[in-house]
């Protein structure tokens, strides 16, 4: 059966036609064509696909398309305003915190998540949060420097 | 745009006896299936020995049988499991040990037909792919020599190279010939190369294109799926096709790395100087080894490691199983020697009564001096060795005893082991680059050199902006690779991206440098020899307020009357080498490499004696790089390759059951190292001993941050416990056996000490 559902992208309300069997996934990168989120492992273990879904971080392969009717959506695309990086952005490319760069939209969202959430984190907590998402190239030390680094900024944000 | 979806075989080794895909052609949007008959072509690029699909027989569970295509992915997926495939089934061999009997079943019946590369010895009617083997000196004269003898086996199982991004390929058959391929590989000339050589394609009707690429690490060179999905367009009417791997097909499907045995004997004197060494390589390469060959090469003629030793014998087997296929992965064929070396020379120390680290400082080999074992004498500036174990023992503070652990059952201790890398290579592998000056002296170059992580590219753009007194940003690398429009380079594989394409744009920029200077040396009325490229501008030296901007001359010069002279500025510089050579094919003896990078790893770990449990605490890794032309890029290098290292060293392996099907082909049963297992610290010194001949005098890194990672935590093990870990991966069940198995007093110990803490807890509760 075909449904017709309604999310907002990245700010943006779109309709689109959907399978029941259609996971969120692929109806963002192949229907909405948004690419920030990739594809790796389609079963929930590599994280790459993670979205931001009504303010929750979650793995979009593991979502039907059709549940999440009505939702606000945020992907790596929403973050930065105007072609300018995000603070957060910036620190990752100041600090090399991606080599092949496959991973990083997953990271930089999940990482900007976790420092609204809590702007002072220890590498312990940071580790806690990200464990989820995975990188072959080994980025992970310089991924937790860079969101120290910009820890700054949310911490201003907050105040 | 068609898609694509194999259909795989079920079992390990059987002949086809009838394909019916009549049900899978009825399902809507089905375009056509095809089976390896309708493409009877060889393809590879070292041993030549792969099908396109099966034709006739399988070889493993999982070996493409037929390829259905269809308007949608979902309706591919659907028809592949209505594909009726009937088999007769042949015995099969899983162990390379067991293929390598007279009696096994063959894999390959027709290797003599195969077109494979002349550094190779594939043995037709066995099972042995290539058959590698080297001597020098008189090994059997040095175990009479020697006091001590060491000999061990050696294991480790095969791993999964875990790119993030999985294989894909698109694929446009054009009805005037030309076949357009846009793909995630590490390189686009062997795309090509391979292409035209089996299909018959001219070259330049093959456009191969690549962006940027989800990680590759060895895992996406060499043999692809292009000639496959070129064929599948052309059977399609001429239309685009798409191949996109599943996870579960990179661990079932896709080449991976080999398997592998190490059996080692080891002859010292009571000095500690190594004399004698016979070791034989068994690589389990699965069905189809067309890279793996290459592997087992690289793997017999790095048995030396940094070491002189003056009577070896290697004899390294490249050997078909009915498993899934191998290739390169990082590191290629290194991290197998030195799991075996490294650990010798820690077992050798012990039986001799000789630090760990003296043992090696006794046999380092000697640039300038010594002989590597393939006879080549290492250049003077090949490497500081001593310098690189001497900074190692420093870092990791080797004479200072680690901290006791508060829970007596665990234990501290430190490991090392020393690595050297070059990268494997044809001998005439080339190197090419093109740099053309636009109007606003912004440069574009144009490289075919590998994008995919490693950030070479930012490696080479420094030299060009440094190269013309540039801004980075006025230095432009297209984020395609592009046959048509890229200047040829080999491959961007074995750590040599930066020193071969290095070298070929130093002298582009030369090349360009003189096109400049030819014309400012008649505006200025100056010698050329007197001119210098400073801040964009073309100045006399000693006199800067005589200059020329680089805008004004790039395209050529034009004087007030409208004169010109000079021209568009198009830059181009080769790399070649010129002293490597094809080995000895009885003796093993040339000279195999462009450059050596020496190194070592050292770790500090706690060693969990009732659990088995490692835990690292500290990684230290030395490198003698040559010149580092950008730290944080190497920095990367180092943190990313440890953790693969790691990784590899502590977790990974891919299980196959008693018919040959992989039990754990996806991300929760094949364990990647998670950002919450990294150890506290990894530090990296470097030692720069110039190489004259390399770009600033660089060396190539990537791979060799991996290589030391394992043998050093299990030497670390051994120096503690005298428990030998000769298997990876060093996973809590591995070791905690291994504990039980050697050490009985020493676990029976720590589980009392563990019962005791616990009582005592009891009391005061």
């Amino acid at each position: 059966m075909v449904h017709k559902i309604t999310l907002t992208v990245n700010g943006y309300k779109r309709t689109v036609e959907v399978k029941d069997n259609e996971l969120l996934l692929d109806v963002l990168r192949d229907k909405l064509k948004i690419k920030g989120l990739k594809a790796a492992c389609w079963r929930g273990e590599c994280g790459l696909c993670t979205v931001l879904l009504n303010g929750k971080l979650v793995k979009s392969c593991l979502v039907l398309a059709v549940e999440v009717d009505g939702s606000e959506i945020v992907t790596v695309e929403g973050l930065s305003r105007d072609g300018e990086l995000t603070e957060l952005q910036k620190a990752f490319i100041e600090h090399g915190a991606l080599q092949c760069g496959f991973c990083t939209p997953a990271f930089v969202l999940a990482s900007h998540q976790l420092l609204l959430e809590n702007p002072n984190p220890t590498d312990e907590e940071i580790k806690e949060k990200l464990s989820g998402i995975l990188c072959r190239c080994g980025t992970y030390y310089e991924i937790i420097e860079a969101i120290k680094s910009a820890s700054n900024f949310y911490r201003k944000k907050q105040r | 745009m068609l898609y694509a979806k194999l259909v795989t075989s079920t079992v390990p080794h059987a002949k086809i006896k009838r394909i019916d895909f009549s049900k899978a052609l009825q399902i809507p949007g089905v375009v056509k299936v095809v089976t390896g008959k309708d493409f009877p072509y060889r393809v590879g690029m070292y041993a030549g020995d792969r099908d396109l699909l099966a034709i006739d027989k399988v070889r493993w569970v999982g070996h493409p049988v037929a390829a259905v295509i269809a308007e949608s992915l979902e309706s591919a997926e659907k028809a592949v499991d209505l594909v009726d495939i009937e088999y007769e089934e042949l015995p099969a061999v899983f162990d390379p040990l067991e293929a390598l009997k007279h009696d096994a079943p063959l894999i390959h019946e027709k290797m003599e037909e195969y077109r494979h590369s002349p550094a190779f010895k594939p043995i037709p009617g066995t099972n042995i792919a290539n058959k590698f083997t080297l001597v020098k000196g008189d090994v059997e004269r040095g175990f009479r020599e020697a006091d001590v003898i060491i000999e061990e086996q050696f294991y480790i199982p095969h791993v999964s190279h875990c790119y993030m991004e999985v294989q894909n390929v698109v694929a446009h058959y054009h009805l005037d010939g030309t076949v357009e391929i846009w793909t995630s590989w590490q390189n686009v000339a062997p795309i090509r190369q391979i292409m035209a050589l089996s299909l018959g394609i001219p070259h330049n009707k093959i456009i191969v294109r690549i962006p940027y690429v989800g990680g590759g690490f060895g895992g996406k060179a060499g043999l692809g799926w292009e000639a496959l999905v070129a064929v599948l367009s052309k059977e399609a009417g001429f239309r685009p096709v798409k191949l996109v791997l599943s996870r579960r097909e990179q661990f079932t499907v896709a080449a991976v790395r080999e398997g592998f045995y190490g059996f080692a004997k080891a002859g010292f004197k009571k000095d500690g100087k190594f004399i004698a060494y016979d070791v034989k390589f068994i690589l389990d390469a699965g069905a189809y080894a067309d890279y793996t060959v290459n592997v087992g090469r690289a793997v017999g003629y790095s048995a030396d490691g940094s070491y002189d030793i003056p009577n070896i014998r290697v004899e390294s087997l490249t050997v078909y199983t009915n498993k899934i296929p191998t290739t390169a992965l990082r590191g290629f064929g290194y991290p197998e020697s030195h799991w075996v070396l490294e650990q010798i020379m820690d077992r050798a120390a012990e039986k001799i009564g000789l630090d760990p680290a003296e043992i090696r400082r006794i046999n380092l080999v000697k640039p300038g001096i010594s002989e590597t074992c393939t006879g080549e004498r290492l250049r003077e500036d090949a490497g500081n060795p001593e310098k690189v174990l001497q900074t190692l023992l420093e870092e990791i503070e080797w004479n200072v005893p680690p901290e006791k652990p508060g829970e007596p059952w665990k234990i501290r201790s430190k490991g090392l082991a020393l690595f050297v890398k070059g990268p494997a290579q044809p001998p005439n592998a080339a190197a090419s680059a093109i740099l053309k000056f636009n109007e606003d002296a912004s440069v574009d170059l144009l490289i075919a050199t590998g994008n995919f992580g490693q950030g070479t590219i930012t490696g080479l753009i420094q030299i060009v902006a440094e190269e013309f007194g540039l801004p980075l940003e006025k230095i432009r690398v297209d984020y395609i690779r592009d046959t048509h429009k890229s200047a040829y380079t080999w491959q961007t594989v074995g750590s040599r991206g930066l020193f071969t394409d290095g070298i070929a744009i130093l002298r582009a920029i030369e090349d360009a440098k003189k096109q400049i200077f030819r014309v400012a040396s008649e505006v200025l009325r100056c010698p050329e020899d007197h001119l210098e490229l400073v801040n964009g501008e073309v100045r006399v030296k000693g006199k800067p307020w005589e200059k020329i901007p680089l805008q004004d001359i790039v395209m050529g010069y034009t004087y007030p009357n409208g004169n010109s002279i000079g021209g568009p500025v198009i830059g181009r510089g080769v790399f070649m080498s010129t002293h490597t050579t094809y080995l000895d094919p009885e003796t093993g003896q040339g000279n195999p490499t462009i450059f050596h990078t020496f190194g070592g790893a050292a770790v500090d770990v706690e060693i969990d004696l009732l659990t088995g449990e490692i835990k690292v605490l500290k990684i230290v890794q030395v490198l003698d790089l040559g010149r580092v032309i950008n730290p944080l890029l190497v920095k990367q290098q180092v943190n990313g390759g440890s953790l693969m290292g790691l990784s590899i060293g502590s977790y990974e392996q891919i299980k196959f059951d008693e018919r040959g099907w992989v039990v754990n082909p996806n991300f929760t049963n094949y364990y990647l190292i998670r950002i919450k297992d990294i150890p506290k610290e990894v530090v990296w010194k470097a030692v720069e001993t110039a190489q004259s001949d390399g770009p600033y005098g660089a060396r190539g890194v990537g791979e060799l941050t991996m290589i030391g990672i394992a043998p050093a935590i299990a030497n670390a093990i051994y120096r503690a416990t005298k428990v030998k870990i000769n298997q990876l991966p060093m996973n809590p069940e591995n070791l905690w056996k291994a504990f039980k198995e050697q050490r009985p007093d020493l676990f029976d110990e720590a589980l009392k000490m563990f019962i005791e803490s616990k009582k005592l807890v009891e009391v005061r509760a």
